[in-house]
This record gives C-alpha cells, structure tokens and sequence, in this order.
C-alpha cells in the first residue's frame, strides 16, 4: 500500500501569537514550530498501516526550507522519504494543488492528512484535493481499518458518529483517536537523517491572499461574585449581560 | 447575479447555523445588489421552505432527495450545478462538517476561493475582502478573494439574524445531470439522544476533571436542563471516556461560540480557551482561586461545583 502523509509545518499549540509588519505577517520570533498535532495523528496511523500490510509511507509538505526539521521528525517517525514543495502554504487552494499535482503522477491509495492545520483551521484541504483528483474525502475521522481495497472508517459528525465503507484510493482528515502518537526512536533519529527528502518546485496561483491580521479585543476584567451570593448570578446573567 | 446559500434540512426543518447563513446571504445579496437564493436537499414541506422569506431569501431551490450525510458528492455535485445555473458570485454555507467538504468540492469544481470561519459581513470597498478567525481563535486575517465565484463558511455569530416578513418562492429544482457514484457507503450513524446540539447550541454547561468522575456528571446535566442548555467538557474528561468525544471542547476538538459559556471545574489551559474564546459571555466556577480560566471569564465564583451548580439550578427553576 502506498501511502501520502500531508503535513503542516505550524506553532506549537500553546505559541504566544502576534504579528510584525504593520500586522501583515506572522511573527515567528520565539515560537516554536511543530507537526500539526492532527497530522500526526495521521502519521501515525499511517505508519501503523505499513507495518500491518506493508507498502511505503511518503510525507509531503508545503513549506519553506524551515520545515525541514519537523519533515525530519516525520521521517524518524516511521515515514519511509518525503517531499517538500518549495513555498510559502498561502492558501487552501494552492495547498491542495500542490498535493494534487504530486498524487497526479504517483499514485497513491491513501492520502492521510489532519482534519485542519493548526495555524489557518482551515479544514478543507482534503475536500479540495478530494475533488481535484476525483476521488472521495472523508473528514474527520476517528478509526481507520483496511482489508484489501475497502476502508472501514469511522468520522466524527454533530453530536455523534458515522460508520462508513469506502473504496480505496481515497482522501482522508485524520483526528484522535485514529492512532496513538508515536514518539521518534533513536534509531528512527539515525536513520531519518539519510532518508531521501525532495524539493520541488510549486506550480500554479493562489486565489485569495491575507491583507492584514488582527488580534481580538482585550478581555474586560473578570467580575467575581462571592459564593455566599451564587443565587445573583442569574440575575447578573439575566439583566446585565442579557443572555438568558 | 445571485448569491447562493446551501441549506441544510435537519427533521424537516432548517438548521439554526443555516437560517443565520440565509440572513448573511440577503445582507451580502443587498450590499451586491442581487438576490439570496437558497439551495435546500431533503424532506420539507413548502410552507416551511416560502418562510425562508423571513430571513430574506427570494427563491427556494428545493430538491428532494434524501441523502445521508456521508455523500458529500451528490450534495456538492447539485450545488455546483445552482451556482452555474444562477450564475452565483457568492456561495454561502454555515460551518458544519457536511456544510465545509461542500464548500471544498463546489470551490474546486469551480475554481474559487474559498474562506472558511467567516466571522462578518464581506468588505466590497476594494475588491471582496472577509475577515476570518484564524490560530482557533487567536487571532483574525482579513482575506482578500480574487475570483468571480467566492464560497464562504460563516462560523456561528457572524450575523445575528432579524425577521423580517417576506414569502420566498418555493421551486422544484433537479440538476441538470446526476453525480457519480463514489462509493461511499453509509453503514450507521450513532448519535447522542441529547435534546440541544453542542454546536449550534447558544447556551453550554461544561464540566471537567474538577467534577472527579463520570458518576457525578447528573449535577452538570440538570444545570444544562434547567438553562436549555448543552452540555460539554475538557479534553482531559473525553480522554478518560467519562464523556463521548463529540463533547470535548479545545484546540484539539469542537470550537464552540455560544451566547453563554459556564465552564464547572476546568482549570483553563490555553487549548481549552481556545475552543472557547468565540463565545459572548463565560462564567467560570472552580474552588481554585488561582485558576487561569478566570482571567479569560466574564463571571468568576470561587467555589465548590457540587455545592455551586445544584444551588445555581435551584435558583434558574
């Protein structure tokens, strides 16, 4: 089985945000950058498949050179070589393009990816690669199973669950619990560092661009009501902030 | 000219987020000097379609097929085909899973640009700029679209619907050719008996570890019952499995933007805020005074929940 990882290269979860430039850029000055938390989820089961029915896991990412040590971890993780497609991930649509225009001339029956990148929560990449290719995208899902060309999955939906059964090749938005995160060996440390990583060239345009960033508006301070007077918050909620 | 907005049916209804994607599509119809019309798949009756009217809408599409929500390609397939038959610049859909694949595949298929967690009205002052709430909730981008068909996804709040009276036509609608078959099989859906959903709900009750077991949630749950309201939690509580994961609110889970947030025992890590960060109002009830959820809150009781959360139900019946 050939499998494509798709991963974001985006700040660590608990990164102070802020931007620089007359609000026009990200401010990367002290944030730690990490894998998608749901890429590795990906990942991860995607490592698992291999070692249960063989075949090759690939990680590909669209990115600047910065991403290469977060491309190395995937491979010490388990992933077999990688693809960086050298640029800036501007939109959903050029993202996609990107990893369609790669699945084109490889062909691949899984693409996993996270059900969003942390950074823009997007969570349309694999719809619009889904599409772009002609196959179906399911997002997000939970369990993952296959046996032959049939994908027994189950995705998260409204209040609820979904179990389905597709065909492979297929397009899929990974989420907890698919796999268990797995953590680089030393071994896998080693090895990742003579595994092969290829960057490539971009091809076509996005088709929005971000103009200016913004944070939200300072939290007012907190009003404390002692819990002998637990009662007044109704009240409280009810008139003053009006939203009972 | 239209703008197009894709509803979605639920018990014959239409959707709460989808009535608040109707009245962003008359605003956006207003401001473009073009009409909303509406895109509805499944089992209604005309009467409930025409009073679409009231949120602006001019014109129903009304298909009725009964899809399960798994195939995203016959939905998407039928919205693609509208927004070539009425020529759509807009095509507005609210934030749900069904409603963002369908927003992905009609952007593909028509090449547009497509922005996602609208959080207002678009800016028509030099081209077609959105804002959008981006680092879940951290932090906003202004996004500037660059195509003649523009998809949105609007997150709840992004317009506060107002009624006003109006009768949309109803329209029988087919489209022109049908959509592959994609071999999707839906096998079965499982869903929660809960009387609000999380998501779309405008008041929340939300619980974590500070509730000590699973066995104590019933104080949590007739608190949500006395205010109408949903019931959630923190990560660490879907990680124990004290409650299903649909539940879990954070970075890592549901983002909520509800009216009314009280969070009972969640000491307020950054990824729980971050889930929770969209919604107008947050009441924090925790026994430590030293909780950082505090600095996020409106509201703050320093307090024991089991004593808290039965006096406050007592006090709202």
């Amino acid at each position: 089985m050939k499998i494509l990882v798709c991963i974001s290269n985006v700040p660590d979860t608990t990164a102070k945000i802020s931007f620089s430039d007359g609000d026009t850029k990200f401010n990367k000055s002290g944030v730690q950058f990490i894998c998608g938390p749901y890429d590795d989820y990906a990942l991860s089961r995607a490592v698992e498949l291999k070692e249960e029915h063989g075949g090759t896991v690939t990680v590909l990412n669209v990115g600047e050179a910065d991403a290469d040590p977060v491309i190395r971890k995937c491979l010490a993780i388990g992933a077999d070589d990688a693809i960086r497609v050298d640029a800036e991930p501007s939109d959903s649509y050029f993202v996609a393009q990107q990893i369609a225009h790669i699945a084109q001339q490889e062909k691949y029956d899984l693409i996993l990816m996270g059900r969003e990148s942390l950074d823009f929560n997007s969570g349309v990449v694999h719809g619009l690669v889904g599409e772009m290719l002609g196959i179906p995208a399911v997002s997000p899902v939970m369990h993952l199973t296959i046996a032959g060309n049939t994908a027994s999955l189950t995705r998260e939906i409204e209040g609820g669950k979904q179990e389905i059964e597709a065909t492979l090749p297929l397009v899929l938005g990974c989420q907890e619990p698919i796999a268990e995160w797995k953590i680089p060996s030393m071994r896998g440390i080693v090895s990742a560092r003579t595994k092969p990583l290829k960057v490539v060239a971009p091809t076509g345009e996005a088709l929005s661009t971000v103009e200016k960033y913004a944070l939200p508006p300072a939290k007012g301070a907190v009003k404390m009501i002692p819990v002998e007077q637990v009662e007044s918050l109704v009240d409280l909620l009810r008139n003053e902030a009006k939203v009972l | 000219m239209s703008v197009l907005v894709f509803a979605e049916l639920e018990n014959g209804q239409v959707k709460k987020s989808s009535i608040e994607a109707i009245y962003y599509g008359a605003l956006v119809a207003k401001a473009t000097q073009s009409t909303a019309k509406v895109l509805a798949i499944g089992a209604s009756n005309s009467d409930t379609l025409s009073q679409l009217g009231n949120w602006g809408a001019s014109e129903v599409l009304w298909l009725q097929e009964t899809w399960d929500s798994a195939q995203i390609a016959a939905y998407a397939h039928a919205l693609a085909d509208a927004v070539a038959q009425e020529q759509s610049a807009f095509v507005i859909v609210a934030k749900s899973v069904l409603g963002d694949a369908v927003a992905a595949s009609v952007a593909a298929k028509h090449k547009a640009a497509l922005a996602t967690n609208v959080v207002a009205l678009p800016d028509h002052a030099a081209g077609v700029t959105v804002k959008r709430s981006i680092y879940t909730g951290k932090a906003f981008a202004t996004v500037k679209l660059h195509t003649a068909v523009k998809v949105l996804s609007i997150k709840k709040n992004a317009v506060t619907p107002e009624a006003n009276a109006g009768v949309a036509e109803v329209k029988h609608w087919q489209p022109s050719s049908n959509a592959a078959n994609t071999g999707i099989k839906l096998v079965a859906t499982h869903k929660a008996s809960s009387t609000v959903a999380l998501p779309e709900a405008d008041l929340v009750v939300s619980a974590g570890r500070g509730l000590k077991g699973p066995e104590n949630w019933g104080i949590v749950e007739d608190l949500a019952k006395a205010l109408g309201a949903a019931t959630a939690c923190s990560k660490p509580v879907s990680d124990l499995n004290w409650r299903p994961h649909h539940e879990h609110v954070g970075q890592t889970g549901l983002k909520v933007a509800p009216n009314l947030y009280i969070a009972c025992g969640i000491s307020g890590a950054i990824q729980h805020l971050a889930g929770v960060n969209s919604s107008k109002v947050i009441v924090v009830i925790n026994k430590d005074p030293e909780a950082p959820f505090f600095k996020a809150a409106d509201y703050g009781i320093v307090g024991d929940v089991f004593e808290v959360l039965p006096r406050l139900t007592k006090a709202l019946q």
